[in-house]
């Protein structure tokens, strides 16, 4: 059999109602599989979106989360902090699929060992923060916004170079977060070249 | 017999003022640490990193200026000099932030270099933020202008 033949038998079994099964049967067990179906999809998207997923590989463990560890983003007075997919992972349906589609990529990268060493972590940094950047550059630094709002920002409560900085550069749109706030959140590649 | 006997006191004296000048020194060592010889003190409470962008006077000659904002996290390794993004001649003009000196870019020999030389790379080094922090002690230091502004009057 041909790979036509067989497509095509399987169209005539889709288009033919059920000889064996009930119309109840069908729909009701259609029901429960697409809940578990849908369940477990959702779950799938949420365990992969934790802290504790990303970093189960040292990879992640030992260089970015241990940079994060210092920062702001991490400790500060209030306790408020930021985990990975906070701000790596966009928190819109579609481009959170998009996103998770990219990063299956990672999965390779972490059978082959791209980044296994702290020597090979160095070597890929600019290229994997240069990814990040244009990202964050692309979507006017979406994933910063979600909590940084220019809306709710008092500039009379930030110092004076700052506020003016975002009177200037900010507010009027020249510039988004990521053109000036590079590097907050873990240890900056070799700059020579690049701005910020 | 006179002799022996002047000797002996002079010993004597600088004996004791060997004695007392250390029991001074470490009377004042005590009261600079808050607490015994044989005691830990307890350290005092971090001081708070002003952000204010008010410089400071100097408070010696020669005293690099402090920093008057937030450095925490500003990366300076090998990679990257952070202050730089800022301070470096080619920023100053879109960050308005002060030029890093003339002189950090002269090697040990006087040459001028074409960046920032190498011993002059770590900024923090020498240049510290501004904490709210107490005194120790006074500090009467007087820069050299009111220094010779009172020389003329007197």
């Amino acid at each position: 059999m041909s790979m036509l033949d067989n497509a095509r038998a399987l169209a005539g079994v889709i288009r033919r109602p059920s000889v064996h099964f009930s119309l109840g049967f069908l729909a009701f067990g259609g029901f429960l599989f697409g809940v578990v179906f849908w369940g477990g999809f959702n779950w799938a998207l949420e365990v992969t979106n934790t802290e504790a997923f990303c970093v189960g590989c040292h990879e992640m463990r030992d260089n970015p989360f241990a940079e994060l560890k210092s920062t702001v983003h991490y400790t500060n007075r209030s306790g408020v902090r930021a985990t990975c997919p906070d701000c790596h992972v966009p928190h819109n349906w579609t481009d959170k699929i998009a996103r998770k589609t990219q990063a299956s990529k990672e999965v390779w990268g972490k059978l082959f060992g791209t980044v296994d060493t702290k020597e090979k972590y160095d070597a890929h940094r600019l290229e994997l923060a240069t990814r990040e950047w244009a990202r964050f550059k692309a979507n006017d630094s979406l994933e910063c916004r979600n909590c940084h709002d220019l809306e709710y920002m008092d500039f009379t409560a930030q110092s004076k170079r700052a506020s003016k900085q975002h009177e200037t550069f900010l507010a009027t749109g020249e510039k988004t977060c990521i053109d000036c706030h590079k590097g907050i959140a873990h240890r900056l590649p070799d700059m020579s070249g690049v701005k910020g | 017999m006179i002799r022996k006997t002047l000797i002996a006191i002079g010993v004597l004296a600088l004996l004791s003022t060997g004695m007392s000048g250390g029991l001074a020194a470490e009377e004042k060592i005590a009261t600079l640490r808050g607490a015994e010889m044989q005691t830990l003190p307890v350290p005092p409470a971090m001081g708070k990193v002003e952000n204010t962008d008010l410089r400071r006077g100097r408070a010696y000659p020669e005293q690099p200026p402090t920093i008057p904002h937030k450095i925490r996290d500003y990366q300076i390794d090998k990679r990257l000099n952070k202050c730089l993004t800022c301070h470096s001649r080619a920023a100053t003009a879109e960050s308005q932030a002060p030029m890093v000196s003339v002189t950090h870019f002269m090697d040990r020999e006087g040459q001028f270099l074409a960046s920032i030389s190498p011993r002059r790379y770590f900024c923090n080094q020498c240049h510290v933020v501004q904490t709210d922090a107490k005194l120790l002690l006074k500090n009467d230091f007087q820069d050299v202008d009111s220094v010779l502004g009172n020389a003329k009057k007197n």
